[in-house]
């Protein structure tokens, strides 16, 4: 139910944001990671090219390239895994499927069913949130009377909000935020917000610099 | 400009998912690779914010978002689900305007 709400507020979002039913349901079925498809429906939609759109997507993905990392003693098993379904398995590998599949043993059958039923699940219940939204949405004549463009910045706080878990990220945070907005008036739309990823990399290094 | 970044997005984000089952392990599981991946979401997800907020196009501008914003911290801050934080926000802002409080 969650990811259907969560699909439904991608749907009517990206419609907001300029895109095309078509080109809205294409994100949730090809890209299929929600914080990777929001950010780049709102660069695009501040007017951003598509190459800060894409780039921006793809840092937020990255974190996906991890998980199957850490899901590969999840899901191994005795037998070899055909190369059809190793590719379905990159696509459902979402923070979701790889929390459920975690909690059970490494190698066991539970954790490999987990991870199929819920990326699986989320896939299903994502896209037709997202057909709705976008439908609902294209339905209207000015999302701006609706308040829809105050929902963007709302749906990015909301998926902040869980990663904020300490001070470093509340700093990391409040220091992007400010380094984006002041360069806003300088810069083409979209790299501003692709300039947080240098003030990640420099966090980096500070604290690698503090822990070592 | 948008089928572009659908397309090559949707096939970047795939491949990522992708690498981490095939290329060797070593290659990406390090501290600096796995702290990164950690802050990026943090800082760009930020950055968005305050973009989405304070801007439109490359102009700086204060209108009824960011009451939506201030509505929808609190309503994080009260533990709502995010369909409701986000219609909180759309809600706040269409009020406002339509009672020509702000643009």
């Amino acid at each position: 139910m969650a990811t259907g709400a969560y699909g439904l507020s991608f749907g009517a979002i990206s419609v907001a944001s300029g895109l095309d039913v078509w080109q809205t349901q294409a994100l949730s079925l090809g890209m299929f990671t929600g914080a990777s498809q929001f950010a780049l429906v709102g660069v695009l939609g501040a007017g951003g090219g598509a190459l800060a759109a894409i780039l921006t997507a793809l840092l937020l993905g990255a974190r996906n390239s991890l998980y199957a990392v850490s899901l590969r003693p999840y899901l191994a098993s005795s037998e070899p895994v055909p190369w059809w379904r190793l590719l379905a398995r990159a696509q459902i590998t979402i923070d979701e499927s790889t929390a459920m599949a975690i909690r059970y043993p490494e190698r066991s059958r539970q954790a490999r069913h987990a991870f199929v039923a819920t990326g699986l699940a989320i896939f299903v219940l994502w896209n037709i949130g997202t057909l709705i939204g976008a439908l609902g949405a294209a339905a209207l004549d000015d999302p701006r009377t609706l308040g829809l463009d105050a929902a963007v910045p709302a749906g990015f706080i909301a998926l902040l909000w869980p990663r904020l878990r300490d001070r470093n990220m509340i700093a990391l945070a409040l220091v992007s935020a400010a380094v984006a907005t002041i360069l806003v008036p300088f810069l083409q739309p979209g790299l501003p917000v692709l300039s947080a990823a240098l003030v990640a990399v420099i966090a980096e290094r500070i604290l690698a610099r503090s822990s070592s | 400009m948008i089928w572009p970044a659908v397309i090559i997005g949707s096939l970047g984000a795939y491949l990522l998912k992708l690498s981490g089952y095939v290329i060797p392990e070593r290659v990406l599981d390090n501290d600096r690779l796995r702290r990164l991946t950690a802050l990026l979401p943090v800082a760009l997800l930020a950055a968005l914010v305050a973009v989405q907020t304070f801007s439109t196009g490359t102009e700086l501008q204060v209108d009824a978002r960011i009451a939506g914003l201030a509505a929808a911290i609190i309503a994080l801050a009260l533990r709502a689900p995010f369909l409701v934080v986000v219609l909180i926000a759309a809600i706040t802002a269409a009020v406002l305007r339509s009672l020509g409080l702000s643009a």
